[in-house]
């Protein structure tokens, strides 16, 4: 009994130990630089002289590549989702959504080196004739896209089948059809649901690291031009990590920083998401 | 009592009663174009799947050959390098895992799902802390990792040891969540019924909910050990490295695991070293099928439908 | 006044002779023996679902300004008969009907016709209320919205529903609010008014008042009276006071068990006025039926 409870803790000495370990390398990092600074510049050169904290240009580089991400996902995992729950047979459903989530399944550094090595050469290159880098934001941003359809789609599909069948016959019964009755009575009545799991891609687009750290670029970039590379804060963590980094340098506490940050976005996110699916566990 | 009025409501008038008015409503244009649309998003998926694996398979077909298997990585002889640490070392690192967080994941979902009383504060901490933890970043689970082996004193950090740190901690929020869901299907019946013949609830736990519940556990844990297979980006924090010469021999190895050599090999200008991360790819894909498909047959084959 | 002076009297005593009077404004409802120029008819309506036959050979007739109640024991087929009226039955898989169902004399079940336009003509409210979570307006505009109906003025057309539904002056201040936020009773006159607002001349429902208390359940029974004259009504109840109370004809049915699968099947045992129903039934098992329940 004590042993169990004790593994059940784990959890949240886990949480524990994220902050602790992120907090020490923190202070030491914030005794160097204002937290205005870090927060409001828009220079990040940490390795360079003179070196310059301003966490603006990742900040910027991950909106980016998420905003292309959502824009790729939200659409095409709603379809699937519509399709799922609201047209396909009990037993299409079940042999499709498999299928879809194998996407989920594909270890990330994988769906980097396609956004490298398909993607853009093959896709925006050579057949939209893009002038894109080698890396750039956009290829990264529609891999990750893919990457989290199956997110958007699966918690979607499990709210809009959790709309009573009842909505279903009334609207039919009215004189609908399955597209009207999709759109106007069970979309709006899932609608928190699915707003759950779009902010759920969204925190794990935000956290996503290999396929930016291959296909994004590697120079921090406050650019609106997604045909650019531009560094997120994930890919810095990636791009810092691997070089030398003894504990209390620099770079190491730099590291903490923008790993705080981070994380810190990412649990808002999720904070809003939990409570948007208690709210629509509530709705019936 | 209100007497509120009622107006009668305008009926239908005689000249619309004809049914058969020649339309379909399921099958005029926006209709159609709707359901196009629907089909679309969810062959996009299929598609850019079917995409990404015949593009690295053609990418990488030179290399799937013997040396792949038993090299290690080389920069010399480029058209040479090899996976053989990249493929052991993931193979210690899903085992440690596995040993770590299977015992520890059980422990605290039987724990909730079965002693814990929900309206006890701490209880409602672990609960929205792990909903929490699900969705912290992989590669924050890595500084941890690294932050946890900084406290405690260790220069060298790319270890097995601290991998499967990092990844257990990375995988056990699923752990709890899917073996909770295993344990919650175990009908009340069941056991309620060995509660009655006066069976304590660790026995009943021990004997009834658990057994009845293994093949669901199986089922998720080994596909959250097939995600963790996958991940590099907590053991990029560790600075796990690829140019490992050496078998891994214990979990106080060194190491390098196949995810970080397709990396650092993506990475790479050279010509050979983007084939060989294809090939090095498709041997990932291939051991998480294997997982996969490993947990499929378990879920098909012993998991009972109450 | 009506035909059943059992009725009035009941009426009476929850609402007041007051609003008897209203009624009475009516004039005679008179009730021939069989419906004249039925809207809808029946003929060998026979319902499979799967390989389960459900419903045996019924053959009804359902007219213009009048109420018809259907009546009998649990799973004997009375919502499938009622959802086979509009096509509801085909959202069911695996659902089967064989014999015809004509709507003015048109098959509904025709080759050409498409169930949405059924749907449209003949409208459903069902047992349990179901608004949209939509606000009260457009849970009336759904219908005119999704049939793309032709309206000069949606204000207009939603107040008219309401008021036809007697919910208007409950709900004249919040039209924009959450139709979650009204009581079962006043849900369900919402329903009623959804169904209204599509202007359809039949409307079926499904045991509408199982869910509601006495009184939300007297304040609708006072609706159906009201709209009896400008539809046809077909209304599935559990309740024996209450078919006798507002319908004119009552079909009666029943499940009986196929001697080979041991299969309940329905059937149709008897079809009459109310009064003959529940005074003097022709059948034995009518009789044992009201008795139990009723006497
Ligand atoms: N969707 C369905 N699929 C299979 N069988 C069904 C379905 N709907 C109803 N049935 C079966 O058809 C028979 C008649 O059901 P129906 O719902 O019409 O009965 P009912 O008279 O309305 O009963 P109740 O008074 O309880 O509402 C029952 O045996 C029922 O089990
Ligand atoms: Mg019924």
């Amino acid at each position: 009994m004590a042993v169990l409870r004790a593994a059940a803790f784990v959890s949240v000495f886990t949480t524990i130990g994220i902050v602790v370990s992120l907090a020490v390398p923190v202070v030491n990092f914030f005794g160097k630089v204002s937290v205005w600074d870090f927060l409001t510049g828009t220079d990040w050169s940490p390795n360079l002289a003179p070196q310059s904290f301003g966490v603006l240009p990742l900040v910027g580089g991950t909106l980016m590549v998420t905003a292309i991400g959502l824009v790729v996902a939200v659409p095409l995992g709603l379809g699937a989702a519509m399709y799922l729950s609201e047209y396909a047979s009990a037993r299409n459903r079940a042999r499709l959504k498999p299928i879809l989530e194998l996407l989920a399944g594909i270890p990330s550094v994988v769906y980097g080196f396609f956004a490298l090595s398909f993607v853009t050469p093959a896709v925006l290159q050579d057949l939209l004739g893009m002038e894109v880098g080698f890396t750039n934001a956009l290829s990264a941003g529609i891999v990750l896209g893919v990457m989290i359809i199956p997110t958007v789609a699966s918690l979607s599909e499990d709210a809009m089948s959790a709309v009573p069948q009842a909505l279903r016959q009334g609207s039919f019964a009215m004189g609908a059809n399955r597209m009207q009755t999709t759109l106007r009575v069970v979309f709006p009545a899932a609608i928190s649901g699915i707003a759950a799991a779009v902010v759920l891609g969204l925190s794990r687009a935000i956290g996503e690291t290999m396929i930016v750290a291959l296909a994004s670029g590697s120079q921090p970039n406050l650019s609106a031009d997604p045909r650019e590379g531009m560094q997120t804060m994930t890919g810095f963590i990636a791009a810092t990590a691997g070089g030398e980094n003894p504990v209390g340098s620099t770079s190491y506490n730099t590291l903490f920083a923008v790993g705080l940050l981070l994380f810190l976005m990412t649990l808002v996110i999720n904070v809003v998401s939990i409570a948007l699916v208690r709210r629509y566990r509530q709705a019936y | 009592m209100t007497t509120t009025q009622i107006k009668p409501g305008r009926r239908r008038e005689e000249g619309t009663r004809v049914l058969d008015t020649g339309q379909n409503h399921e099958r005029n244009a926006g209709s159609l174009a709707f359901l196009v649309a629907l089909w679309c998003s969810l062959a996009f998926g299929v598609l850019v799947l079917l995409v990404l694996i015949a593009s690295t398979a053609l990418d990488g077909a030179p290399r799937l050959d013997a040396n792949l298997f038993t090299e290690y990585s080389s920069t010399l002889f480029e058209e040479e390098t090899g996976v053989r640490a990249g493929i052991l070392g993931s193979l210690w690192l899903m085992v440690t895992t596995a040993v770590m967080s299977v015992p520890l994941g059980i422990a605290a979902a039987l724990y909730l799902e079965e002693f814990a009383n929900p309206t006890r504060w701490y209880n409602r901490l672990i609960e929205v802390n792990l909903q929490n933890l699900a969705a912290v970043p992989s590669v924050i689970y890595g500084l941890l990792a690294l932050g946890l082996l900084a406290l405690r004193g260790f220069r060298q950090t790319s270890l097995v040891i601290g991998g499967a740190l990092a990844l257990t901690l990375l995988i056990l929020p699923v752990i709890i969540i899917t073996t909770r869901e295993s344990i919650r299907a175990v009908p009340r019946e069941i056991r309620d019924g060995s509660l009655a013949l006066g069976a304590t609830l660790w026995q009943t736990t021990w004997r009834q909910s658990l057994p009845s519940a293994i093949p669901g556990i199986a089922t998720g844990t080994i596909l959250a050990l097939s995600r963790a297979i996958g991940e590099a980006a907590p053991l990029l924090l560790l600075g796990v490295a690829t140019g490992i010469r050496f078998d891994p021999n214990g979990i106080l190895s060194q190491f390098t695991a196949l995810p970080i050599q397709i990396f650092t090999m993506s990475s790479q200008p050279q010509e050979e070293f983007q084939t060989a991360a294809a090939a090095a790819i498709i041997v990932l894909l291939v051991m998480i099928l294997v997982l996969n498909g490993l947990a499929i047959y378990i879920r098909n084959h012993y998991q009972r439908r109450w | 006044m009506t035909t059943k002076p059992a009725t009035a009297n009941t009426r009476d005593s929850v609402y007041g002779a007051a609003n008897l009077a209203e009624v009475a404004d009516t004039g005679e409802h008179v009730v021939p023996d069989l419906p004249q120029e039925p809207v809808i008819e029946a003929t060998d309506l026979n319902v499979y679902y799967g390989d389960f036959h459900a419903v045996h050979d019924v053959n009804l007739a359902f007219g213009r300004g009048e109420i018809t109640a259907l009546i009998g024991p649990s799973g004997c087929g009375k919502s499938t008969v009622l959802r086979c009226l509009n096509r509801m039955n085909d959202l069911v898989i695996g659902a089967r009907v064989t014999g015809a169902v004509t709507y003015h004399g048109q098959n509904v079940y025709g080759p050409k016709v498409d169930p949405i336009e059924v749907r449209r003509r003949i409208g459903m409210v069902f047992q349990k209320p179901n608004p949209f979570p939509k606000s009260i307006y457009d849970n009336i505009a759904y219908g005119p919205r999704v049939t793309g109906m032709k309206v000069d003025n949606m204000d207009d057309l939603v107040e008219e529903a309401l008021h036809s539904a007697a919910l208007w002056d409950e709900v004249k201040d919040k039209l924009k609010q959450s139709a979650y936020g009204l009581s079962g009773g006043q849900q369900q006159r919402l329903c009623i008014a959804r169904t209204v607002a599509t202007r359809p001349d039949v409307i079926l429902m499904d045991e509408p008042c199982s869910s509601l208390d006495p009184i939300a359940t007297s304040r609708i029974e006072d609706l159906m009276l009201e709209m009896r004259k400008d539809y046809a009504l077909i209304v599935v109840t559990h309740n024996m006071q209450q078919a006798a109370r507002v319908s004119d004809r009552t079909a009666f049915f029943t499940a009986r068990p196929d001697e080979t699968t041991g299969n309940r099947t329905g059937l149709l045992v008897e079809y009459n006025l109310t009064n003959r129903i529940f005074s003097n039934p022709d059948d034995s098992r009518t009789e044992a039926y009201i008795s139990g329940r009723f006497g």
